[in-house]
């Protein structure tokens, strides 16, 4: 099946939502097709607040993502988003369940929902995440939220894609060290305690408030710490609000200039990474030379580093093995 | 592109008033299990709910699963739902309590197969496989 990518393109500027949504299953498959696309539509993307919303599995994300996608339609916004679940490590099969939450808003032309497996890629997000958010913003859509997989500690790759960034957390997960250790802690942009009216929660409060109380405004911005019930919408306004003024801050700082360097140059890290590994599995060439340095090393022949080296060196400069 | 890098993603869907989903647990883990990408949409799903998620999913296969009874309503409007978007190329199949003489009218009007209590679920990926392949 040949696939007119131009035509796809031209459609998904006109607002087609069909047309949005094959070129994100091309996206997804990584196809030379897909990278085409990106390339044409690309001019058009650059105008969408991007809003990460992560936390642990079920903590309620999705559901407020729900509650978020509401306060923006009754601004009169339109909202695009993606949200990844994880993919088996063993079957590649997913299980995508983010919709259930937001299925108010399935037949609303103003919203365009997308899941995503994450396909092996580790952080929380998938790799054609970028792709999705760059289509979803060409189709026009002022609001773009990404709902990471349930994150725990280590899972940070939504900085490489969100210039807002919702940490969500809920009661009665762990005491205060664990606030105050790297990785996921240090992402939050605005740090969200759902299911507030559980037991808990006013101590969830206080333990972020003083692990964040040690820089909270070192970079101008005073992380705010809010309170929700996602299930019942309370405190999602004051929620939203916060959103919109981190962006108005990254915007008056000069903020968004660090913030979009920072998402750029993740991403083309990561384009370059890919293309690199993509050519070292999928060419069969290259896969037998790799194939046979495996081998080397095994037998002890080589080492890893210089067998790598190898590998390089045969990618940029090809030669006859 | 490549085989290797295509996934099928199936829409498993529950449209009508009842609140019975084991079923359809049970058949969407059955495809995750598969190596299938499932996108379950939850109980009580309009029609219109149903062909949109569909598009906007962009999926290879809608699997409706229905208990209520309302199968000879709800199923022909969602299959003109699709086609009124567009959507023609998107394998449906059914499963739940969907009496023998509603077969035949189903099928004619582009459900490819049902699946009644009882199937194993195995029959439902190989048949998924061969028909998408």
């Amino acid at each position: 099946m040949t696939i007119d990518t131009n035509q796809l393109v031209k459609e998904l500027l006109k607002g087609n939502r069909r047309a949005a949504a094959r070129l994100m299953t091309l996206a997804e498959s990584m196809s030379p097709e897909a990278h085409a696309a990106i390339k044409q539509l690309y001019p058009h993307t650059g105008s969408a607040h991007i809003i990460g919303v992560t936390g642990p599995p079920g903590s309620g994300k999705s559901t407020l993502v729900d509650k978020i996608i509401k306060e923006y339609r009754d601004q009169g916004k339109t909202v695009g988003v993606v949200a990844v679940d994880p993919s088996s490590p063993f079957t590649g099969g997913a299980l995508l369940g983010d919709r259930i939450r937001m299925s108010r808003f399935s037949t609303d032309p103003g919203v365009f929902i997308r899941s995503m497996g994450s396909r092996g890629s580790l952080g929380g997000l998938a790799w054609a995440t970028y792709d999705i958010v760059h289509i979803l913003d060409a189709l026009g859509k002022d609001i773009i939220i990404v709902e990471t997989v349930g994150a725990g500690q280590a899972e940070v790759n939504i900085i490489q894609i969100a210039e807002t960034i919702v940490l969500l957390s809920i009661p009665g997960l762990g005491d205060d060290i664990q606030t105050i250790k790297a990785g996921v802690m240090e992402i939050g942009d605005i740090f969200a305690i759902n299911k507030a009216d559980l037991d808990g929660a006013d101590r969830r409060y206080a333990e972020l408030e003083m692990a964040l109380g040690l820089d909270r405004t070192s970079d101008g911005w005073e992380h705010p710490i809010i309170k929700v019930i996602a299930t019942t919408g309370e405190g999602v306004e004051e929620l939203v609000k916060a959103i919109q003024q981190h962006h108005e801050y990254l915007v008056t700082s000069g903020k968004i200039k660090q913030n979009q360097e920072r998402r750029f140059c993740a991403q083309l890290e990561t384009i370059v990474e890919h293309s690199f590994m993509r050519k070292l599995f999928v060419d069969p060439e290259e896969r037998k030379l790799f194939q046979k340095l495996v081998q080397e090393v095994c037998e002890r022949k080589t080492d890893p580093y210089t067998a790598a080296e190898r590998l390089i060196l045969q990618l940029i400069q090809p030669q006859d093995t | 592109m490549t085989e290797s890098e295509r996934k099928i993603r199936v829409l498993v869907a529950k449209p009508g008033l009842d609140g019975h989903d084991r079923g359809a647990k049970v058949v969407a883990r059955a495809l995750r299990d598969a190596g299938f990408e499932v996108i379950y949409t939850g109980l009580r799903q309009t029609p219109e709910q149903v062909a949109e998620a569909a598009l906007q999913e962009d999926v290879d296969v809608i699997g409706l699963s229905i208990l209520s009874g309302a199968h000879m309503r709800l199923f022909p409007e969602i299959m003109k739902l699709l086609k009124e978007k567009g959507i023609d190329d998107v394998l449906v199949i059914a499963g739940g309590i969907i009496p023998e003489e509603d077969i035949k009218p189903l099928k004619k009007m582009g459900i490819k197969a049902i699946f009644g209590p009882g199937t194993p679920t195995t029959e439902i990926v190989e048949y998924i496989r061969k028909k998408i392949r």
